[in-house]
């Protein structure tokens, strides 16, 4: 049986649609890839020599044993974030004369098999070398690496489970980090050591391997707790009786307005408030709002003077660039329905363009308080947003007219990264370098204000060509649009 | 009103659709049969410019569907559930549509009442988004969504598929009373070939991209399209 499950794995991985994509992107992907493999395995090998440098007096792997309930912590969040329980299309399975408890304990098997699970061997196997070479016993060190796979792998079934519970909410990682937060400050703060007590049972067990069965045991139940949820969500009623809430129905008559363009941002702000996906653009906004606050407090960041037209081009178009990078992906269920209706395209995209407009002036207005940390931050602040305002939203839609991808509008949100593609990767370096690196060079070379004049005057200019920049992005659009359509009616 | 000239459609070589000649006047109604893979979708497809010919031109009242626009105006359509927007409710989006097509709400809501028999108590006021509707449903609201604002030219794939018994019935008689309207020129396919001789005066059967059959109906048009499809 777990002979045509892998099979049917291997076609649909091979199959997918990701493999008929640029080149481009799996080779940034792949290098990602290594370098985070590197960093994983020079930190193995010099974790040992840096911690004997520094503390001649301790024991490098006593201290190291101290790490472990800071890396379970971590290990939780990243996961939680960035790992899936891997999915496997059980619908047509279902009816096949096959037992429920072989799809399950298969599901859950494959997910051990996670390269979350295989990164951590890359710090582990190197340090314990070092331990051997440091003459420490090697029956200890057996013993230490085995307890460190099975804590992973504890981690890795405590991730799914605390992801199954959390799953149906909006804010699905508030409860996670609240825990996490939570378990840090009472180990901060002394009250009950965590990392000690972890400590203490990892090296109890290295010295009396009879204690492994207690993290295995815990291994165990996590399993079966994790097979018990998992077969009894193997019935597609849970799928079927979606939960159909009760529409919303919302008076949009102010859009009126806006005359022509007004039923598509009708459209537009029905699509963020109702779809998971998109309703992250607007808890994303709250973050980018409070993203300066991470920098000015600190008087650190706060002379260096290129660092404001960072933040400020970041915190006033926070929703530009989260929204604008998926133009018109937001669309691309009903896309070719669009397509066939009475409009012109242009009006489609005005009404993008003036909903990213009118979010960065909300955002610069709610942003003034930054004067707290001095004037010449609101005057950066200003010309970002001009500067947002002229070019960004342009050089953003006429990015989108690149986009190939498919969005899943009901998918959860936070860290989701189906939809993107090499676009969105390589649009942040025109939206936010490259105003960085003309303000920081102006002001450096010649003075503040003029590299604030600059900034305003090359918004002003995108503001007074708007007409003229937005035909040509219209024909960019035109032009892609049988492509944009055969790839939007792709599911990936 | 329906022009086609030398229309090639070929995916990687291989030819999916190749009409010499096909003119639909105004104001017929035109069934599209044949088995799966014959073209009647890219067909369709070609007619609302969402796919671009290999060769050959399209035009509708004399414009060219993919060098203008302007044919928007007067075509209503319904392809498959990807032209309905799931986030919307069905008053939403039928709202939508009539924005787009210059009818507001009061018109809207006066043409839908005449649909009331169709819902069935099902589409309108239930507080429901699209997506959550039933395919039968989400249908129904396509199809009329596809007649706001009186289009002269209404294209519907397979309009029947996935419809009860009744609506099927109450659909043919609407479709029948548009057709007798001679100002609309209606296009439908579909695999039914009973409904589709009941509805359209002209029948074209293709088979794997080739017009095979171009038939006036006539009361021996079924028996006709029966014996074709039996072999």
């Amino acid at each position: 049986m777990i002979k045509h499950f892998l099979s049917l794995e291997w076609k649909q991985y091979f199959r997918s649609p990701y493999w008929k994509r640029g080149i481009g992107l799996k080779i940034i992907i792949g290098f990602f890839g290594l370098w985070i493999i590197a960093s994983f395995l020079i930190m193995g090998l010099a974790i040992f020599p840096v911690l004997k440098d520094q503390f001649p007096n301790s024991d490098p792997f006593l201290m190291v044993n101290g790490f472990v309930f800071y890396w379970i912590l971590v290990d939780l969040m990243m996961r939680f974030f960035l790992q899936k329980l891997p999915v496997m299309s059980v619908k047509p399975l279902l009816t096949l004369p096959i037992k429920r408890s072989q799809i399950v304990n298969y599901v859950l098997g494959k997910s051990g098999i996670s390269a979350f699970n295989f990164l951590p061997l890359f710090a582990i196997i190197p340090f314990s070398l070092m331990l051997l070479k440091n003459k420490y016993d090697t029956s200890v060190v057996l013993v230490w690496i085995f307890t460190l796979i099975i804590i992973t792998l504890i981690t890795n079934f405590l991730n799914f489970i605390i992801e199954s519970l959390t799953s149906k909410t909006d804010l699905s990682f508030l409860p996670l980090i609240a825990v996490i937060a939570i378990l840090y400050g009472l180990n901060y703060f002394e009250i009950i050591s965590f990392s000690d007590l972890i400590s203490n049972g990892v090296l109890s067990i290295t010295e009396n391997p009879v204690f492994i069965v207690a993290p295995i045991a815990i291994l165990i139940g996590l399993y079966y707790y994790n097979f018990k949820i998992l077969k009894s969500k193997l019935f597609i009623d849970i799928s079927v009786q979606s939960k159909s809430k009760d529409a919303k129905t919302t008076n949009l008559s102010w859009t009126k307005r806006f005359g022509d363009i007004a039923p598509f941002m009708q459209l537009d702000l029905k699509l963020m408030m109702r779809n998971k996906r998109a309703k992250s653009t607007f808890l994303i906004l709250v973050v980018g709002l409070f993203y300066g606050l991470f920098f000015y407090p600190q008087p650190m960041y706060r002379d260096i003077v290129f660092m404001y037209a960072f933040i400020g081009i970041f915190s006033t178009g926070t929703f530009l660039i989260n929204y604008g990078q998926f133009i018109p992906a937001w669309d691309s269920s009903y896309y070719k329905m669009l397509m066939s209706q009475n409009f012109k395209y242009e009006q489609y995209l005005k009404s993008k363009f003036t909903l990213m407009a009118i979010s960065v002036v909300i955002l610069f207005l709610l942003g003034i308080p930054y004067v707290y940390f001095g004037s010449k931050i609101l005057i950066v602040h200003f010309a970002a947003a001009i500067y947002n305002i002229g070019v960004n939203t342009h050089v953003i839609l006429l990015g989108g007219s690149y986009n190939r991808k498919k969005i899943n509008l009901d998918e959860r949100a936070a860290f989701n990264f189906q939809g993107t593609g090499a676009v969105q990767w390589l649009i942040g370096i025109p939206l936010m370098v490259i105003p960085m690196g003309i303000f920081g060079l102006i002001n450096w070379l010649i003075g503040f204000e003029i590299a604030v004049a600059v900034l305003i005057t090359l918004g002003l200019i995108g503001i007074l060509l708007h007409k003229k920049i937005m035909t040509t992005i219209t024909k960019k659009y035109v032009a892609s649009k049988y492509k944009m359509i055969e790839a939007f009616s792709q599911d990936n | 009103m329906i022009q086609t000239s030398k229309i090639i459609k070929k995916y990687n070589e291989v030819t999916v659709l190749n009409i010499e000649n096909l003119d639909i006047p105004k104001g017929q109604s035109f069934g599209l049969v044949g088995n799966n893979g014959a073209g009647k979708t890219t067909f369709f497809n070609l007619l609302l410019d969402l796919i671009k010919p290999s060769t050959g031109t399209i035009t509708t009242n004399d414009i060219q569907v993919d060098k203008s626009e302007d044919w928007k105006q007067f075509t209503g359509s319904f392809i498959d559930e990807s032209f309905l927007i799931g986030y919307l409710t069905p008053e939403e989006y039928f709202y939508f549509i009539g924005d787009l097509r210059g009818q507001n709400k009061a018109d809207v809501d006066s043409f839908i009442s005449q649909f009331e028999e169709i819902f069935n108590d099902e589409i309108l006021g239930k507080k429901k988004y699209l997506r959550d509707l039933s395919k039968g449903n989400q249908k129904k609201a396509g199809i009329v969504a596809a007649l706001i604002g009186n289009p002269e030219v209404i294209i519907l794939d397979e309009p029947f598929a996935n419809l009860d018994p009744s609506t099927q019935i109450r659909l043919k008689q609407l479709l029948k009373s548009h057709a007798n309207n001679k100002e609309v020129t209606i296009l439908i396919s579909s695999h039914d070939l009973g409904h589709v001789t009941e509805v359209c005066e002209r029948i074209v059967v293709l088979e794997k991209g080739d017009v095979i059959k171009d038939i006036k109906t006539s009361p021996e048009t079924l028996k006709e399209l029966e014996a074709h499809f039996a072999l």
